[in-house]
């Protein structure tokens, strides 16, 4: 490793894990490599870096690799005390964020993927009917404004993007209906100012719909295929 | 309820439930124990957690705050200057937490299906579970405890892989940590059931396995 300090960031374009830390990153101002990978032949350097997942995303800083998103946002909060703090300072109002982006992820986001990539029809209305229901409850904090605004991205917003957006384009690859503005219009509303957010596009756009759409399709295809 | 008073929703035989209290205890926060029947669950509880409706709910000035990994963190943050359970360093307090997620999103769940399973299904869940110890042996790396010199965040995350797996192997007759196949990880278990916070926490064994074998019997029970 060139020199201490150095940040580098292992990615995919299409990976909303991996935009979570860019984005983060970019907030902070933290300079960074930025090392796309090919998530059908993996580098070496990334296989050594997460043994264990071998997954996207993964931040190497002074030569030492963090992996699984929600652990690299702490860990670059705390390491990059600036004037944009991540989590908020009462302990109180960190554990909200805490437990509502490990809800998103290990419920709405889990439960959403495998619905998306079910090719078993029973499954996936079960699985659906789930995935609305913790939109259900997403959206009844909505109302209470549970994701802020667009002066107030924080580790909560930024893990909440897979909600905003990645969502969206995942139930368009996969032909499924979950987030729609009928069904759910305070998370709807929020998720649109969120992808038009000027603090969001100035940093880091969001990858273009198309082509995640593309790259979602084809990854569900190939999913189902070999189940 | 006092605003400073702390209370705790949980149940005798939950390694979730059980976390809290270790913390707690390490901290010196004296806290009121609510014990919850799993199957007639207290109003209290359905109002302070409805969206999961489990144990542990940890309640401290008037607020509730759930999931154990989440409770654990703001007892630290919360009783700062108490007994640390998190390390000072952003890059420890990342691998604590990375090695916390890796025991309950893989370890626990792969003990679970091998204790479920029988014959060829077992042996096949059986070495994923002994793959997922031996990362989690090598991060001990000849420290006396995850956390260094004295218990912290990991081992008190950890305490399935000292405790509950040992019960839930004896209860499904199956073989998941024994002290040759990973002796560091036994060694750990033993200096961590040996701390008295601990052992004094920890529930009772023969009560647990008594629970855990009718558990396997209803999971097991042709639907």
């Amino acid at each position: 490793m060139a020199n201490d300090g150095e940040v580098k960031l292992f990615g995919t374009w299409a990976s909303p894990f991996a935009f979570r830390v860019e984005l983060a990153l970019k907030l902070k101002g933290v300079q960074y490599e930025y090392i796309q990978e090919d998530l059908t032949d993996k580098s070496s350097d990334l296989l050594k870096y997460n043994p264990v997942h071998k997954k996207v995303p993964v931040l190497v800083h002074r030569g030492r690799p963090i992996a699984e998103s929600q652990v690299i946002l702490e860990y670059i909060d705390e390491t990059w005390k600036t004037d944009y703090p991540l989590l908020p300072q009462d302990p109180y109002e960190r554990a909200m964020a805490r437990f509502w982006a490990r809800f998103i992820d290990e419920k709405f986001l889990s439960t959403s993927w495998q619905a998306a990539c079910s090719s078993s029809e029973a499954e996936r209305e079960k699985l659906i009917e789930e995935a609305l229901g913790y939109l259900k409850v997403l959206e009844e904090q909505q109302h209470k404004r549970l994701l802020g605004g667009n002066d107030t991205i924080g580790f909560l917003e930024i893990c909440s993007s897979f909600v905003a957006y990645w969502i969206i384009v995942i139930q368009e690859a996969a032909g499924v209906d979950l987030l729609t503005e009928s069904k759910f219009p305070n998370l709807w509303k929020w998720a649109v100012e969120f992808q038009g957010c000027p603090a969001i596009k100035q940093k880091l756009p969001l990858p273009e719909k198309d082509r995640l759409v593309a790259f979602f399709s084809a990854m569900i295809e190939k999913i189902k295929r070999y189940k | 309820m006092a605003d400073e008073e702390v209370k705790l929703h949980g149940m005798w035989g939950s390694l979730f439930s059980k976390r809290v209290e270790m913390a707690l205890k390490l901290k010196g926060v004296p806290y009121q124990y609510i014990e919850e029947d799993l199957t007639n669950k207290s109003p209290d509880l359905l109002k302070y957690n409805p969206i999961h409706k489990k144990v542990p709910v940890l309640i401290h000035r008037r607020n509730p705050i759930i999931e154990s990994h989440v409770i654990l963190e703001y007892i630290d943050e919360t009783w700062k200057t108490g007994y640390p359970l998190l390390p000072e360093d952003p890059y420890e307090r990342s691998m604590a937490r990375f090695w916390a997620r890796f025991v309950d999103e893989k370890c626990l769940p792969s003990a679970w299906k091998a204790a479920c399973s029988e014959g060829e299904e077992r042996e096949k869940f059986t070495e994923e579970v002994h793959g997922h110890l031996k990362m989690l042996e090598e991060q001990l790396r000849g420290k006396r405890f995850f956390g260094g010199d004295a218990v912290g965040f990991l081992d008190i995350c950890a305490s399935f892989v000292a405790y509950w797996i040992l019960v839930k192997q004896e209860a499904a007759g199956a073989e998941f940590l024994t002290e040759s196949k990973f002796p560091a990880l036994w060694r750990w278990g033993e200096e961590f059931k040996g701390c008295a916070v601990i052992k004094e926490t920890l529930p009772d064994r023969a009560r647990l396995l008594a629970s855990l074998k009718a558990y396997l019997e209803i999971m097991k029970a042709p639907k």
